[in-house]
């Protein structure tokens, strides 16, 4: 027999399975229905919890987007100051950042597709579930067992289904979930103790403490040139006065502001 | 004639559709038989491709049974097999 007649059967065997347990149709309609509205509940919680999910990898991408980002201003600088085995270190780390986020991405736009898809299922669901509310307070109202039983049938065939295929959706959606919430857990401890930063499987930041410890030597030469200012015995660093740093009550007079030292970044 | 692919809702089709649908079904059917995934899929596709085109979408509160159901468009081999086993992935 073919997929889709099997399929339809499994389906109807399980509503019939179902109407068959109960004696008084109008028992199996209040039944069905409570049943209905846990389902929706169900489908709902589901819908919040993968979006719970693809926010937190947005998070995650955000992060290591950030710490990418790091790493080329460090490769960049490392450049400007001449160290190239620097610059390559710190673009090879963000190389393997990227290749997280390429991840990452793929499965934001499979959560972002479940969502969707549960959204879809949820308004489906909700549609039938009011029509069936409807139809069941019309049979009950009128129920004579011989006439009611077909359209208790009917209605019960039709909402089942539905229920059915909304229940799968549901299942599937959640095992989906379960496994990229294992590894988003995963990311968020990576990215809470630092270990994010290094994917090369070496220690901390050491390309940004090399450049701190170079960067450190052009501050002592920016505090001798602003200590000489002071002291009239060179101009003062163009950089102090702009930052609004105090100024020394004796400026050496006429001094011409031409900068005595090198910028950060000039090289050494 | 009510078609259910799974997922997506339900489509009414003319009987006149439904020699092409059986073929493409069986053809889904064989690549299931053989284990062939990589045909599976695209077997699948082109019957649900299929229903889609020749389909009329029910409403949301329509409460018809359908008469043929189909797996959704991203269920794996593996998934439907389950689902046609004497287990079923199909709750309720």
């Amino acid at each position: 027999m073919s997929v889709m007649k099997r399929l339809s059967l499994i389906f109807r065997s399980k509503a019939n399975n179902a109407l068959d347990k109960m004696e008084d149709p109008r028992e199996t309609l209040d039944y069905s229905y409570q049943r209905q509205l846990e389902l929706l509940q169900k489908v709902r919680r589901g819908v919040a919890d993968v979006a719970t999910s693809r926010k937190r990898v947005e998070l995650q991408i955000n992060q290591i987007e950030a710490q990418s980002r790091k790493l080329e201003e460090q490769g960049r600088k490392a450049l400007g100051v001449g160290r190239e085995d620097l610059a390559r270190e710190a673009l090879t780390r963000r190389s393997s950042l990227q290749t997280q986020i390429a991840d990452l991405r793929v499965q934001h736009d499979n959560l972002q597709g479940e969502e969707e898809k549960l959204t879809t299922a949820s308004h489906r669901l909700q549609a039938k579930v009011d029509s069936f509310r409807t139809r069941k307070e019309t049979i009950k109202a009128t129920y004579t067992a011989a006439e009611a039983q077909t359209r208790i049938n009917e209605a019960f065939s039709g909402i089942s289904e539905e229920m059915g295929d909304v229940g799968l959706a549901i299942q599937r959606a959640e095992d989906k979930t379960a496994s990229m919430q294992a590894r988003a857990g995963a990311i968020d401890e990576l990215l809470a103790s630092g270990a994010l930063d290094d994917f090369s499987g070496q220690r901390g930041d050491d390309i940004q403490a090399e450049l701190d410890r170079m960067g450190g030597g052009h501050d002592v030469e920016l505090e001798i040139a602003r200590m000489k200012a002071e002291l009239g015995q060179g101009s003062a660093p163009k950089s102090a006065i702009e930052s609004g740093a105090p100024q020394p009550q004796q400026q050496p007079q006429q001094s011409p502001q031409t900068q005595q030292y090198r910028q950060p970044g000039e090289g050494l | 004639m009510i078609v259910r692919i799974m997922g997506e809702g339900q489509t009414e089709i003319a009987p006149s559709d439904l020699d092409v649908l059986n073929a493409l079904d069986g053809e889904l059917e064989a690549a299931i038989e053989a284990g062939d995934e990589e045909t599976f899929r695209s077997r699948l596709h082109d019957l649900l491709d299929k229903v889609r085109h020749v389909g009329r979408a029910l409403p949301d509160d329509s409460l018809e049974p359908s008469e043929l159901i189909l797996p959704p468009a991203d269920a794996s081999m593996e998934e439907v097999r389950e689902m046609l086993g004497d287990e079923g992935l199909i709750p309720g």
